[in-house]
């Protein structure tokens, strides 16, 4: 190719070189006899690329599985069989060493058969995180996802615990080509409420969730349902979310429920940008409400009797988030900083039912309202290529509680020892180190201040794996 | 809030402005669509030069761009996959969903090079479509500018003669240029160098230049102090006459080698935009041409 277009340019300078008082006629023949000469360029690189093209054509034949990069590749060549629409199938794998001064299945604070859970407020329940001490398997998380259709694109995605139970965290469609800025997606899904809340665990920037999380969605609020989201046509990012239907876990109890109409919903705005090159931030507020009916939780009475008390009435949960990124010119590859954080706000009202299968002092129901906040920040800073370090900082605040049943005299306090005012605080700091895109090992360490008196100092050894197609970069 | 949002929905329904919207991944695309599109089009960029488009977030503000593109111009080829989808399905926006006329991949318009005869990720980043960093050769602008012309025309048949006379006139300037570059890149040929990243393939294939060793041991891997030192040690026997970078990368694994191996650097601008001088695609070329040849003076 080289020496064509040097024999080419060269043939065009000797012709620059005739002396300018050369005829129009001439000059006429010499801007053809260019013309001629560009046209057969033209032609000879043409053919040298047609030639590429096949010689690597041929290079892949030789081997087995370039056939098949090749048509992904080619448009021109599609790929004849029907593994071609295979969708895209990744699994996380993820295992711990834990380190804890606290046994992480029992209260240290309450008699021997309570729960571990946090002080202060109506347990969430959920998952415990850590299960147990020392070694730990994580959840495997087994992902497919594909376009149905040009309409809709399906994703289904399974939980396998250490336990060996198998749930069913996300298996949802969603419309691509409905247009205007509009998506629905009906069926399991993550709330889009908050910033975390939508992650996955694997995505998590530490090893477990933050303390309002785990206080007021124990520890992530999903759904049975529809979603509607709506993007506006503004360069600014505005999004708009609503959601229908039955809410997974804490603080609904939607599961347990057998009803025709509405169960559980909520509504989400969120809005971005970007500051110059280096910056992005999103910020957003959403509201979750439900009607809980005897969503029941244990605890252990002033008789040192393991009673069952239930709550029904309505739970309103309000939720603020922020999230700061910072990279230098944006390129996120060698270093960056990202702050996050989350406030939440949580209103009960209705009845609490105490002791509802009659253990202890008998059956009693009265009215209850509680409110209280919680809150987390954390910044991350990847310090080099592959290395990140986080802290995070958690923290709820004490209930403004109106409890009938005490305030009447049917029970005192110690009745209802969950409910004791405390105000829990967590502080975690996280090293990560991730040789690629695909595996992250982390070393995390934590002071866990969710008990009166009681300090749980926490480590963690961590991976997280994950294989199969590639994950998107969310923000 | 039902109000609102019909109020919304409204806005949303109004007519788009006269020109074309255009939401491109990286600046080379850009370049072009502008080049092709001339005052017809509205172009957006999503990364800069200086940003390795592998590594993006699908950030908000790009969410908030797709929603309204009439055209979504892609390299293809998985260089955009970590973020590209996401925002596809986060835009709510039928018309650039892939399939569709408003989606367009450049890499399904040229010859691929470095397709990998097997794919494993135990062999780092590697693209089961190919390299993905075709616009390293200026021939394969002529290959995908032509099919983007036509693409744009398909979409907006109102200016179609815009677009085939702005496309005709860069082909025509296109050509004269690859002629002076091919000139002034001559002395080129057969020249040994080290490079950073495996992004230089194409560029490669097009002046004859020889890779004699990568920095990265596997692609998107980050270099060794080890790999390093033994690629500091091949350069002894390849004789390599300069050591490659794009201006993304990080410039110290290039520094080091250079300081080792006494070889000077060219910090190549990989696309519009990645060094003062690359300031269209034009300049692009001029100024990869002259960054290559200086270290032979």
């Amino acid at each position: 190719m080289n020496r064509i277009s040097i024999s080419v340019l060269a043939a065009c300078a000797a012709l620059g070189s005739i002396p300018a008082m050369a005829a129009d006629a001439d000059l006429q023949a010499l801007r053809e006899e260019i013309a001629e000469m560009k046209k057969s360029y033209e032609q000879r690189i043409n053919a040298l690329e047609q030639r590429l093209a096949d010689t690597t054509r041929q290079a892949e034949s030789a081997t087995v599985t370039a056939g098949q990069a090749q048509a992904a590749a080619q448009a021109n060549r599609p790929a004849a069989t029907a593994s071609a629409f295979n969708p895209e199938i990744s699994l996380i794998l993820s295992g711990m060493y834990n380190n804890t001064s606290q046994d992480p299945r029992q209260d240290p604070t309450a008699a021997a058969g309570r729960e571990r859970r946090i002080q202060g407020l109506l347990p969430a329940g959920g998952e415990l995180n850590p299960e147990a001490r020392a070694w730990n398997l994580g959840e495997s998380e087994l992902a497919i996802s594909a376009n149905i259709d040009p309409h809709f694109r399906g994703t289904f995605l399974a939980a396998i615990s250490p336990a060996n139970e198998i749930g069913v965290e996300e298996a949802h469609i969603q419309t691509i080509g409905l247009g205007n800025g509009l998506g629905v997606k009906a069926g399991r899904f993550f709330s889009g409420v908050g910033y975390a809340n939508e992650q996955h665990p694997h995505a998590w920037d530490f090893s477990n969730a933050a303390l309002p999380y785990q206080a007021f969605f124990g520890p992530q609020l999903g759904y049975d349902g529809v979603q509607l989201k709506w993007v506006a046509p503004t360069d600014l990012f505005v999004e708009l979310g609503v959601e229908l239907g039955r809410a997974r876990g804490f603080p609904a109890n939607d599961g347990e429920r057998n009803k025709n109409g509405l169960m559980s919903g909520s509504a989400f705005a969120h809005v971005g940008g970007d500051v110059g090159v280096a910056n992005s931030w999103r910020a957003g507020a959403s509201f979750f409400a439900s009607k809980p009916r005897d969503r029941t939780y244990d605890d252990v009475d002033s008789t040192n009797t393991l009673v069952t008390n239930a709550f029904s009435g309505r739970s309103n949960t309000t939720v603020l988030d922020f999230v700061w990124k910072w990279a230098p010119e944006g390129n996120a590859r060698d270093g960056g900083f990202k702050f996050q954080s989350e406030w939440f706000r949580r209103h009960e009202s209705g009845d609490l039912t105490y002791d509802t299968t009659a253990a202890s002092l008998g059956t009693a129901t009265d009215a209850f309202r509680a409110t209280q906040t919680g809150l987390y920040a954390q910044g991350i800073w990847q310090f080099m290529p592959h290395w990140r370090a986080g802290y995070r900082y958690d923290q709820l605040s004490a209930a403004n509680l109106s409890v009938g049943l005490v305030d009447n005299g049917t029970l005192t306090a110690a009745d209802l020892p969950i409910l004791q005012s405390f105000k829990p605080r967590r502080h975690t700091a996280m090293v990560d180190f991730s040789p690629s895109e695909f595996s992250r090992i982390r070393f995390q360490v934590a002071r866990d201040q969710s008990w009166p008196g009681v300090n749980d100092n926490q480590v963690w050894v961590h991976y997280i794996m994950g294989l199969g197609a590639h994950g998107a970069h969310k923000f | 809030m039902k109000r609102v949002l019909l109020v919304l929905l409204a806005v949303a329904a109004m007519p788009a402005a006269a020109a074309l919207k255009v939401f491109a991944t990286v600046p080379e695309w850009a370049a072009l669509a502008q080049e092709i599109g001339g005052d017809q089009v509205q172009v957006f960029t999503a990364t800069t030069a200086l940003q390795d488009p592998h590594r993006i977030d699908a950030r908000p503000s790009l969410i908030a761009r797709a929603r309204s593109a009439d055209l979504l111009l892609a390299t293809g080829a998985e260089l955009e996959i970590g973020w590209l989808p996401a925002v596809q399905r986060e835009s709510g926006n039928s018309r650039i969903q892939s399939g569709q006329p408003g989606y367009f991949e450049a890499a399904r318009h040229v010859a691929m090079l470095d397709i990998p005869p097997r794919l494993d990720r135990a062999d780092g980043d590697v693209h089961a479509g190919g390299n993905p960093h075709i616009q390293t050769d200026p021939r394969n602008f002529l290959k995908v500018g032509q099919a983007l012309a036509q693409r744009m025309k398909e979409i907006d048949p109102a200016h179609a003669a815009g677009y085939d006379s702005r496309w005709h006139g860069f082909s025509e300037r296109w050509h004269a240029s690859l002629l002076r570059w091919e000139k002034a890149a001559a002395p080129l040929k057969g020249v040994a160098v080290i490079t950073q990243h495996k992004a230089w393939t194409y560029l490669f294939d097009w002046l004859g230049l020889r890779e004699v060793g990568t920095l990265e041991p596997k692609p998107g891997v980050e270099p060794t102090v080890a790999h390093l030192a033994h690629v500091r040690d091949q350069a002894a026997n390849s004789r390599p006459r300069m050591v490659i970078r794009a201006a993304y990368n990080s410039a110290r694994p290039a520094e080091w080698l250079s300081a080792e191996a006494k070889l000077p650097i060219a910090v190549l601008p990989f696309t519009v935009g990645g060094t003062p001088e690359a300031k269209d695609l034009t300049t692009l070329f001029d100024d990869t041409v002259a960054r290559l040849l200086k270290p032979l003076k």
